[in-house]
């Protein structure tokens, strides 16, 4: 509490400014509590360490090969629940150089009979490995639409840094994949299926 | 404007009103108090009366008594009904009933506001417990209700689950306001803050503890309400949420929490202690710094309970380093109330025998705590019977002794009788046992791999599990004699003196026993 005029001989403590307070500080840490939400996102982004990759990287000179090293990257595919759509790697696993832009498809295929979107979530690990791994395309960026009955394959590229923490052999990329319901006319425009 | 004269113009005592409407519409401080712990010690036989279902289930491999859906209700409800029902109210109504006496003040600072914040209890609870009778069953999702469990698979109850949390949430920190606004603005002239005595300091940091993370328990399950109800995606994957961003939330919450469910206790025992071993409590001052140190670091520690959900190593350094410094002032304290008993003249009423063995066995709980604190291992122990052996050694040895022991230390204040020691002592050592028999053989249990939460085991876990049953139920019906003896101690008995404990200090054992609802009067400038 802040300290009292002196003029004023010993003026007793007013509550209303104790709860004024004190509300205050109720308020602010309810504002905090949803202040973690956005917070939680940046300092993941910053530090990757929730495994969440980042958005489409848009390399800014042609970076040299690193032709010494070789990173195995091997891709896993899952449904999330409820989701009746075939989803999986074409390819398990490919050895990459740092530095070289590698392109991998991605299978799908919606057997039910009505037309589908999905949303595919990206996940690395090690989460340590998150901030030199970059996708400068990707199926995930957009949602997917996919007529019923339909198959498409949906294309990856991406760049493993040079600057990869030298321990690190072997990065996993996982996709889960969500149901986002039906399509709707606006969506079906961004399509970038039919590629490779 | 003078609050305190206010305060007094609004208190027109004429004697209580009659009836029901004198606990309905009561603004005594001495009243609300009497409640709180009347409602809380409810509150602690229907938590018990599930944990009694759970250990009757797990008295044997095997299901025989409940199915896993209504077994998961019960793990769920035993929680949130023992940390929200029975420990926190029974804190505030200790505060309402000792601070004003301790202080020297005439009442709480806000004594409407304090007949509100008890009143929300009850809704509250009758809210939650009421889920239990609902379609689809209560809450199952243990007492940390982790998204997507609560939300995605909850159960329709779910909402009233929430509501019921935001109802109590309130009612805390309208308790935790007029702690802050009694200590600050009410205590007798002369008495600085570190002439306090410690019950008063530790309530009023736990106050502090209690508006610092409310609000933010409030925010994680509007958050939730969001996503189950309005198509938010705070928690949702699917969504671009993140289901480790709740339990972050949560711990933020959470960890807080469980200082606010021991800090009270430490300030009580502080008292006790130095009471029945005739000497002055040891290093006052060290205590109030140690309370200190624990509730800022309870800001810094939360993420020891996710050690498993994936944190980076840097993080599980920090966190590991943080919360074994929180042994340090937690060391302190016991240290301290070794020392006072050092050489002192003790004696063993009940009250003792209640602190001695908190003293005790808080420390086995806290030990505990360091071995789950150690990041490596942690990720054998994560989620076992260990964690379960861990937080009752702090929580029933710790707050609910504590609880115990403040009881019978101020039940001849409260009721102006002495209470029967022969029972009490009876009580305590059904007590010590039958707690030491449920819940030591879970640290066997855990480091030997039972899973918690799960209605079934392995057969190699059978004998523990049955001790700890046996051990849970001698606990558990050990407790209706304190209700025998609070009922005969508030019927009558022995006339206790102003001052009881002959080694006690403090304002409260100069005020004479007055009729409950008498106001005492305004210190004099």
């Amino acid at each position: 509490m802040a300290e009292q005029p002196a003029h004023k001989p010993a003026p007793p403590r007013s509550n209303a400014r104790v709860i004024r307070w004190c509300l205050a500080g109720v308020v602010g840490m309810f504002a905090f509590g949803f202040a973690l939400v956005p917070l939680y996102d940046v300092f993941c982004d910053i530090t990757g360490i929730n495994g969440k990759t980042s958005g489409r990287y848009e390399s800014t000179e042609a970076s040299a090969v690193d032709m010494n090293r070789t990173v195995k990257v091997q891709f896993l595919a899952q449904n999330g629940p409820d989701m009746p759509w075939v989803f999986r790697p074409v390819l398990r696993s490919v050895e990459v150089h740092p530095g070289e832009a590698t392109t991998v498809n991605f299978y799908a295929e919606n057997p039910t009979d009505r037309d589908m979107v999905g949303q595919a979530v990206p996940s690395l690990s090690p989460s340590e490995g998150t901030l030199y791994f970059h996708k400068t395309e990707c199926f995930c960026f957009n949602q997917q639409p996919l007529a019923a009955g339909q198959n498409t394959k949906m294309p990856l590229v991406f760049i493993v840094d040079q600057d990869l923490p030298s321990h690190i052999t072997k990065l996993t990329l996982s996709y889960t994949l969500y149901d986002q319901g039906e399509p709707q006319v606006a969506l079906t425009n961004t399509t970038i299926i039919d590629n490779g | 404007m003078s609050a305190v004269a206010d305060t007094h113009a609004q208190d027109h005592h004429h004697g209580p009103a009659s009836g029901i409407s004198r606990w309905l519409l009561t603004t005594n401080h001495k009243d609300i108090g009497t409640m709180y712990l009347i409602f809380s010690f409810t509150m602690f036989l229907l938590g018990g009366t599930m944990a009694m279902v759970i250990r009757a289930e797990l008295f044997q491999p095997g299901l025989q008594i409940v199915q896993p859906e209504f077994f998961n209700q019960m793990t769920t409800m035993h929680g949130l009904i023992m940390v929200f029902g029975a420990v926190m109210p029974a804190f505030v109504g200790l505060a309402n009933w000792m601070i004003p006496l301790m202080i020297g003040a005439p009442d709480m600072a806000l004594p409407r506001m304090n007949n509100w914040s008890f009143w929300l209890l009850p809704c509250a609870f009758l809210i939650l417990v009421s889920t239990l009778f609902m379609e689809g069953g209560a809450p199952n999702f243990g007492w940390t209700f982790y998204a997507p469990l609560s939300t995605t698979y909850g159960p329709p109850s779910t909402t009233f689950f929430i509501f019921a949390i935001h109802i109590m949430g309130v009612s805390s920190i309208m308790g935790a306001i007029n702690v802050i606004a009694t200590v600050l603005n009410m205590r007798a002239p002369g008495m600085t803050l570190m002439k306090m005595p410690m019950f008063v300091w530790t309530w009023l940091i736990t106050a502090f503890l209690l508006i610092a993370v409310m609000p933010v328990l409030a925010g994680v399950v509007t958050m939730m309400l969001m996503d189950i109800n309005f198509g938010t995606s705070f928690f949702n994957a699917a969504g671009g949420g993140d289901p480790v961003l709740f339990q972050h939330v949560f711990w933020f919450f959470g960890h807080p929490e469980v200082y606010i469910m021991i800090l009270p206790a430490f300030g009580a025992i502080s008292h006790i202690i130095p009471a029945f071993s005739r000497k002055r409590l040891f290093g006052y001052a060290s205590m109030v710094y140690a309370v200190g140190a624990i509730a800022l670091l309870s800001f810094l520690v939360w993420a020891h309970h996710m050690f498993t959900v994936g944190v980076p190593v840097a993080g599980q350094l920090f966190f590991m380093y943080a919360t074994l410094l929180i042994a340090v002032p937690t060391g302190v304290k016991v240290f301290n109330w070794v020392a006072t008993m050092f050489r002192g003249s003790l004696t063993f009423e009940a009250p003792m025998l209640f602190a001695i063995a908190f003293v005790i066995l808080f420390s086995i709980g806290g030990f505990s705590g360091l071995m789950l604190a150690i990041a490596p291992a942690d990720f054998q122990y994560h989620d076992t019977y260990f964690v379960v052996a861990h937080f009752h050694y702090v929580l029933v040895p710790g707050a609910i002794f504590g609880i115990f022991a403040s009881a019978y230390f101020w039940l001849p204040k409260w009721t102006g009788h002495m209470y029967d020691e022969t029972l009490a002592k009876t009580h305590f050592w059904l007590s010590f046992i039958g707690m030491n028999l449920a819940f030591f053989p879970m640290h066997f249990l855990g480091l030997a791999g039972m899973p918690r939460r799960i209605p079934d085991y392995a057969l190699q876990f059978a004998d523990f599990n049955m001790v700890s049953s046996v051990g849970a139920f001698m606990f558990g019906s050990t407790q209706l004699l304190f209700l025998l003896i609070v009922v005969k101690c508030a019927r009558g008995g022995e006339k206790a003196p102003a001052n009881p404990w002959d080694g006690a200090e403090g304002l409260s054992g100069k005020y004479p026993h007055r009729r409950p609802t008498t106001p005492f009067p305004l210190p004099q400038k």
